[in-house]
């Protein structure tokens, strides 16, 4: 194999050999000779950023896509599927990032949609819902299957899509982003369910851009860089940073993110002295929301909100904004009381908020790059008080500019940037605003590791200049360097504030861990 | 489940409310009788809204059966009375245009993504022209055998009797229930209303169900034309005018969403005979001229779309506290 | 070069092309198509029948333009344009000496203020309820020629009050007098879409609401009065139309109209998926459907059946914005010239 520490003999044979896969893409070169393989009982995971062709090599494997060159052996047979449907038939099962079911039925009739057990030409509805439960048994879950989807947490749903992909001929299962919606517990849930699978001799192909749970959770990684095969390493002998530094191809000494968290510490310990007050938020909460909270914000301040996923972090700032209305509590901006009950009024109130879901709540795929700028700033001026479109693409090409967006223009239409450039294009829209508070929900989720570093660096900038961030982030270290101070929550209620020395990993980690 | 069965069981109270007010308010109202014609003048209506119901389902829409009834009601009058056809190659040709028509339709639909409203609307117009292509005027049916359906009735207990429509009307319910509930065909249909790239991911035959689902509700648009000339013995171009609004109205009142995925035929059965009562109520009241029935009938799909919107957001608003419950829960019990 | 590439790439070309087609096909098949008469200082003639026949549809095309482009659609538009000429045909009366039961204008006023309230309740229902478009305006399609009849008491109302039929058969300068209600409709609707922020606004909404919304703007504000402005189109529309035939008859007044105005905006190229909205185009829509009609009288065919062809029509534009169908022709090109 062409890793440099290739893992020499196997105690057993590759069920799968992806051998010097071509893929390209009108103008892209998407796969350059890769070389892939996975063996029975193990959890391998493909690391890479965003464009390395993690997804192009899966979307090879499932058929979806169709190699331009090279072969792929199962269990030394050579296969070409020419659709996902192909590919499960040969015993190659994906789950997709989005639960690929329907809410509407029962979780029963999920499993077993499409192959229904049929007595008489009729559907056996007590055969398939006896079925249903002894298969959801094999994972150690029990749940009513007679309910509808809808009504369970998504990891069951997770499982139910496992369930229904996997059945006795199924030999490689594919993980496509599983965890990325699912909270701690629902993690740990889910990767026993993997453990399981494994030890009975599944192949799986784990893909994620956690890093914590590739550790956590994979036996084998193999890390791809733009298209090209870096290496194939036994977990256990690549160390973290190794990885992060060979999916980056960059030395580690380049990290210029790793000395910004010694200097916010010193920049903690010397504000709070001469600050203005940005915001005061004082008992805020909503009813099965959020626990009532108080934060403050000052100038320069970067507040950091760290919890696990559905910890109220994204809810505590929805609050904020205003896109929940909250039934108690004030919030002071600037010293004054201010009444915000929707974005519309956090908005002329100085405010700024990137939601976490860029796709559905941020960006305006077939606006152009200019319009998507312009739009919260022309909103804040009113409907009539039209923006000139030369001013439009004034204020467009400065922002692409200081930000460095990646687009051929300013009159490109938003959705053929990358998920990086996309969420710079966010923060953008919101600094055209000239805001004084931010309110950042995990702006570094699903980019590439040089885009997380560009924006936690601008987040820097702009708390230097005076403007006040509350910046969101499932992963700690990040929230650590870029903040001035912590605020951790646990479920729903938020339970300590860290600063200066206090704030680190395990500091959190045992706030969160050590209870209210 | 209750929750499922909630919009049904506020038709069925519907229902009850208007059938128990008009015979409180007018005499002769309260008869069986009286509620077996709710499906003698109806079972057109019904039958249309099966084949609606289906599509609507499958999160579609098909504007078309209006005219493809009345272009049934042409062909089939015109091949009685001009052609002299026997009514035994009349019916299935009938069947088969009507078919063919849907079947038209969802490939244009499916293969090429175009949108349903704009392709069925596109069917509204076709149809009702084709219905001119065959004859401007009115074409009256003398066939002995459609005569005989006509005015045949069957009785029932006591002196209650019902026509012959109502036995295909209620067998194309029956028939729909059960493949709805009962093949693989009824269940994909549920699964793509329900979200259909997940549909299609889980292998489902997406495209041919599709297809299917349109050439189904013209099948029962066609026969709904055929049930309808027995009531008018006559072909005429402007029969139907308006009616794939009454079968979208029937549906939804049926408690059906329009977003797709949620539905059934019972409710749908019980939103004919809500749409029924309504005209009888009118009927028997006497002073308001009969285009008061539009309004009531806007009016309930009004309500009816509000109550599934506070459903919907109730739904999702315990959903979310159900979540909120359920994370520590499901620790536990792994 | 440079500009045929940006004009081929611009959505306004296909629509473009469709009416080019007809028309070409006119000059070859229609006797005298082409030709414009000058009679008492009215201009007379086919294509001078198209624009004026075509102005119902065009009123409303406008404002259903915007409310597609905010992913929404208005089905409710004809009967709304029956409700109209119902109100207004009550309020002139049917007075055989033509004398008004109330002033023109009062009449006119209340039938558009009916009409803006009748957009304003769908527009209640699709921003403030949350129901679907469709649904939302399905209500008032089904119960508005419901009310319009009641208002009618179920009877053609025949209107001799002369003024009146300005609207719809007058004309200025030459033109038929309805021309300029739609230009000025459409100048208008530029204006307050295009030098102001609501084009934009509407776009995004179309695009992304929850985005939007987020953003701070007001989505449901927006959402709302596109639906308002649909309506007030509807009612000029109706007006136009009771103006034209000088009677209202609420069963045939709009009848189908709501079909042909959104075919129209659909033929200009705007998406029924919402987003990016092309007025012109619209306008270009409904040009391509009138005279489709007209040429299809020019044949001597009743007019009932021109309505297969205006299905065959729609199919024919359907299947060219079709990128599967384009795909696909593309790919048959291809395999021959391989085989050759």
């Amino acid at each position: 194999m062409a890793g440099e520490e290739a893992w020499g003999m196997s105690e057993s044979t590759p069920i799968l050999e992806m051998r010097k896969i071509n893929k390209h893409f009108p103008g892209v070169k998407a796969l350059s000779d890769v070389d892939f393989r996975l063996f029975p009982g193990e959890v391998h995971a493909i690391m890479g950023q965003n464009g390395a062709g993690k997804s192009t090599l899966v979307k090879v494997l499932t058929g979806v896509y169709k190699q331009d060159s090279g072969e792929m052996l199962l269990e030394d047979r050579p296969i070409r599927p020419d659709s996902p449907l192909a590919a499960q038939k040969l015993g190659i099962s994906t789950v997709y990032q989005e639960i690929n079911l329907c809410p509407n039925l029962s979780v029963a009739e999920n499993i077993f949609v499409g192959r229904q057990p049929l007595s008489l030409g009729r559907i056996d509805w007590g055969q398939l819902n006896r079925r249903a439960v002894e298969a959801l048994k094999r994972l150690n879950v029990s749940v009513d299957v007679t309910q509808m989807l809808s009504s369970y947490s998504i990891a069951i749903q997770q499982m139910v899509a496992i369930v229904r992909v996997l059945d006795v001929s199924s030999r490689i299962l594919i993980l496509d982003e599983p965890t990325s919606s699912l909270d701690e517990a629902e993690v740990e849930q889910l990767f026993k369910v993997i453990r399981k699978l494994r030890d009975d001799g599944l192949a799986i192909l784990f893909i994620t851009h956690f890093l914590d749970q590739t550790y956590r959770i994979s036996d084998r990684i193999t890390i791809l860089k733009n298209g090209e095969f870096v290496g194939e390493y036994r977990t256990e002998t690549l160390p973290k940073l190794d990885l992060i530094a060979r999916m980056l191809g960059k030395e580690l000494s380049e990290f210029s993110f790793a000395m910004a968290g010694e200097d916010r510490k010193k920049e903690s310990q010397k504000a709070g002295q001469d600050a203005r007050s940005l915001l005061a938020v004082k008992d805020l909460g909503l009813r099965g929301a959020i626990a009532p909270f108080s934060l403050s914000l000052d100038e320069g301040d970067v507040l950091g909100l760290a919890g696990l996923l559905g910890s109220g972090r994204t809810e505590m700032a929805r609050l904020i904004f205003g896109i929940d209305s909250a039934n108690q509590g004030e919030i002071l901006v600037k010293g004054r009381k201010t009444n915000i009950k929707a974005p519309r009024s956090a908005m002329l109130a100085g405010m700024g908020f990137c939601s976490e879901d860029r796709k559905s709540e941020g960006i305006f795929a077939e606006l152009t790059v200019r319009e998507n700028i312009v739009l919260a700033l022309q909103g804040r001026k009113g409907t009539f008080r039209y923006i000139p479109k030369k001013k439009q693409l004034e204020i467009a090409d400065e922002l692409i500019k200081s930000l460095a967006i990646k687009t051929p223009g300013a009159n490109n239409e938003a959705g053929q940037l990358s998920g990086g450039n996309q969420q710079k294009l966010m923060l953008a829209r919101w600094l055209a605003t000239n805001p004084i508070i931010l309110i950042l929900d995990e702006p570094t989720r699903g980019i590439d590791v040089g885009a997380k570093l560009e924006i936690m660096e601008l987040i820097l900038n702009l708390s230097r200049q005076g403007m006040g961030v509350i910046f969101i982030s499932s992963e700690f270290e990040e929230v650590i360097r870029c903040s001035t101070r912590v605020a951790v929550l646990k479920d729903k209620v938020k339970i300590a504030e860290l600063s200066g020395e206090q704030m680190s990993e395990s500091n959190i980690m045992h706030t969160i861990a050590g209870g209210r | 489940m209750k929750a499922r069965n909630l919009p049904i069981l506020v038709t069925l109270a519907l229902f009850l409310i208007m059938f128990g007010g008009g015979s409180l308010a007018f005499i002769g109202f309260f008869s069986v009788q009286n509620f077996l014609n709710l499906f003698i003048d109806n079972s057109y209506l019904l039958i249309l809204a099966v084949g609606m119901t289906f599509v609507i389902v499958s999160g579609g829409i098909d504007l078309s059966v209006g005219s493809v009834l009345a272009l049934s009601t042409m062909v089939s009058s015109s091949l009685l009375a001009k052609s002299h056809l026997s009514p035994v190659l009349v019916i299935p040709i009938v069947l088969a245009m009507g078919t063919a028509l849907g079947l038209f339709m969802g490939y244009l639909i499916q293969t090429f993504n175009l949108p349903p409203f704009i392709i069925t609307l596109a069917g509204l117009y076709l149809a009702r022209g084709l219905c001119y292509v065959v004859s401007i005027d009115t074409i009256a049916i003398t066939n002995e055998f459609w005569k005989g359906a006509a005015h045949a009735t069957v009785n029932l207990i006591g002196n209650n009797f019902v026509s012959p429509s109502v036995f295909i009307a209620v067998a194309v319910v029956l028939a729909g229930l059960f493949v709805m509930r009962y093949t693989r065909f009824g269940r994909n249909v549920y699964a793509i209303g329900g979200n259909e790239q997940s549909a299609v991911l889980m292998g489902l035959p997406v495209n041919h169900t599709k297809i299917a689902i349109y050439a189904l509700s013209g099948f029962c648009s066609a026969l709904a034309g055929i049930v309808f000339t027995f009531y008018t013995l006559s072909g005429y171009a402007l029969h139907g005018k308006g009616m794939e609004l009454d079968a979208i109205a029937t549906v939804v009142i049926g408690g059906t969403l329009l977003t797709g995925g949620v539905g059934n035929l019972l409710g749908t059965v019980l939103g004919g005979l809500v749409y029924g009562i309504i005209q009888v109520l009118i009927v028997f009241q006497g002073t308001l001229n009969s285009w008061w029935t539009r309004i009531v009938i806007g009016f309930l799909v009004f309500v009816f779309c509000l109550l599934q919107r506070i459903f919907e957001t109730g739904k999702s608003a315990a959903l979310a506290r159900e979540r909120a419950k359920q994370a520590p829960k499901a620790q536990a019990s792994s | 070069m440079l500009a045929w590439k940006r004009l081929s790439r611009s959505k306004i070309i296909w629509p473009l092309i469709t009416l080019g087609i007809l028309m070409l096909f006119n000059l070859f098949f229609t006797p005298n198509f082409f030709r414009i008469e000058m009679l008492e200082g009215h201009l007379f003639g086919n294509l001078i029948d198209i624009l004026k026949n075509g102005a119902p549809i065009m009123i409303l095309a406008i404002g259903l333009t915007l409310v597609i482009a905010t992913h929404g659609i208005d089905i409710s538009v004809g009967s709304v344009v029956a409700i109209s000429a119902g109100v207004v045909a009550m309020l002139i009366g049917g007075d055989l000496a033509g004398n008004p039961k109330y002033p023109i204008a009062f009449a006119m006023g209340a039938a558009l203020v009916a009409c803006i309230a009748a957009g304003m309740w769908n527009g209640m229902l699709v921003s403030w309820i949350g129901m679907q478009p469709i649904i939302a305006t399905l209500i008032l399609f089904v119960a508005g020629r419901g009310i319009a009849m009641v208002t009618t008491n179920a009877m053609v109302i025949w209107l001799y009050a002369k003024p009146f039929a300005l609207l719809g058969q007058g004309y200025l300068f030459g033109l038929p007098f309805s021309l300029y209600i739609v230009a000025f409709l459409l100048l208008a609707t530029y204006l307050v879409t295009r030098r102001t922020a609501v084009g934009m606004f509407i776009e995004a909404v179309g695009i992304n609401p929850k985005a939007t919304r987020f953003a701070g703007i007001n989505a449901r504000g927006i959402l709302f009065w596109c639906y308002a402005f649909s309506g007030l189109c509807a009612g000029v529309s109706g007006l136009v139309v009771c103006s034209t035939v000088m009677s209202a008859d609420g069963n045939n007044a709009g009848n189908l109209a709501e079909l042909d105005a959104i075919l129209a905006v659909v033929l200009g190229g705007t998406s029924l998926n919402g987003g990016r909205f092309f007025l012109l185009g619209s306008m270009v829509g409904a040009l391509i459907i009138q005279t489709l009609t007209t040429t299809i009288y020019a044949f001597n065919v009743a007019p009932e059946i021109a309505q297969v062809v205006k299905a065959l029509v729609v199919y024919a534009v359907s299947l060219l914005q079709s990128e599967t169908f384009r795909a696909r022709v593309a790919g048959m090109f291809a395999r021959r010239e391989v085989a050759a």
